[in-house]
């Protein structure tokens, strides 16, 4: 379990570092000569490919996250590392919620 | 003769008495040349204190029972020089940090040495009395791994040294990985996955945050970090089905 938790990690910042460096390159460059919302918008909704990008980052984040912030409250607080394990699920899991919402926010709008 | 026409320079000793909730006292012990800080332990002990608790066998290095803190810092106190710790003339010296305190400066090791067997430090043979001494290539890359870090005497100055120690009670530390790493390594060891599988569990190799404080204290320069980044790798590859 703790070897599959550390394999997990590792893998997620693997595919994460390059899906960070697409996302602040674009936001720079995107932003240039000045963006509205309502820009952004019409070259996000409805983009299957937008859509896969940020889900497999939403992903990632909900695995990679919780696993160092379970490290963390291990170390630094007296918590049962059952309770940890717990709180880190429903962490993760409100990871995923919140980033696949944003996304569908975003991009939604695909058939 | 010496100690006659000169006057003797005096150094203050602080040394913790008692257990969890004991205290320095401060003892003055003549400087003398090539003196070690066992040496003052000791002097103190027979001259001021006949019932200051500390342990040491050896005094040569090879024992491992002799380390403490001194001024801050995990020493194997038999082959610290006073020269090198007293540039003040002072020292202050306590029992060895992350182990219950039993009395003065000695400590509870128990758990330290149920660690070692919790990572999977013990050695299972495959072989008989009756069978052929294995031959064991000593330039094998899995040899020399094994070399590195076979030295270790015990001494639980890097698991001292340790903050991930301090922090998480679960964690086996530095030493104990340490040689679940040259087990692992060792070809005459029966129980290589059961070792890996230990060392990679809840207290094991993927705490460390290979920052080398074990590294910097260990007084006989193993690098216990390196060995334990060697179980996250073999214990990764076995993960995904690529191990030996
Ligand atoms: S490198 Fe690892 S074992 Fe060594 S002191 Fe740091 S956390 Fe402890
Ligand atoms: S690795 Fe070094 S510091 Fe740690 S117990 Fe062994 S000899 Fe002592
Ligand atoms: S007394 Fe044996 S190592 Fe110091």
């Amino acid at each position: 379990m703790e070897t599959g938790l550390y394999a997990l990690q590792r893998v997620s910042a693997m595919i994460m570092a390059p899906l960070i460096v697409v996302h602040l390159g674009i936001i720079l460059y995107a932003m240039r000569g000045g963006l509205t919302a309502a820009e952004i918008m019409s070259r996000t909704e409805g983009s299957v490919a937008w859509a896969l990008f940020y889900g497999l980052f939403v992903v990632c984040a909900a695995v990679h996250a919780p696993i160092g912030v379970r490290s963390v409250l291990r170390e630094w607080t007296p918590l049962a590392p059952r309770l940890i394990d717990a709180a880190m699920l429903v962490f993760g899991a409100a990871l995923l919620v919140l980033g696949v919402r944003a996304v569908y926010a975003v991009t939604g709008g695909w058939s | 003769m010496q100690d006659m026409t000169e006057q003797e320079t005096m150094l203050e000793v602080a040394i913790w008495r008692g257990g969890a909730d004991g205290r320095f006292v401060t003892y003055e012990v003549p400087l003398r040349a090539n003196q070690t800080v066992l040496d003052v332990v000791t002097e103190v002990q027979r001259r001021h204190e006949p019932a200051l608790a500390y342990r040491f066998a050896c005094r040569v290095g090879v024992c491992g029972s002799c380390a403490m803190t001194v001024n801050g810092a995990p020493k194997w106190t038999c082959r610290t020089h006073v020269k090198q710790v007293a540039a003040t003339g002072k020292i202050t010296i306590e029992p060895l940090r992350n182990l219950p305190r039993i009395k003065d400066l000695a400590t509870d090791m128990t758990g330290f040495f149920e660690k070692w067997d919790r990572a999977g430090g013990r050695f299972r043979g495959s072989a008989t009395r009756h069978d052929e001494p294995a031959r064991v290539d000593p330039a094998s890359r899995q040899r020399q791994y094994a070399d590195a870090g076979i030295e270790c005497i015990n001494c639980a100055v890097c698991y001292a040294a340790c903050e991930v120690v301090a922090w998480d009670d679960a964690y086996y530390g530095p030493a104990a990985l340490n040689r679940a790493w040259t087990l692992v390594n060792d070809e005459r060891h029966a129980a290589t996955k059961q070792t890996l599988a230990d060392a990679s569990d809840r207290g094991g190799c993927g705490n460390c945050h290979s920052q080398g404080s074990c590294v910097r204290h260990c007084p006989i320069g193993l690098n216990p970090t390196r060995s334990i980044a060697g179980l996250k790798r073999m214990s990764l590859l076995q993960f995904v089905g690529m191990g030996r």
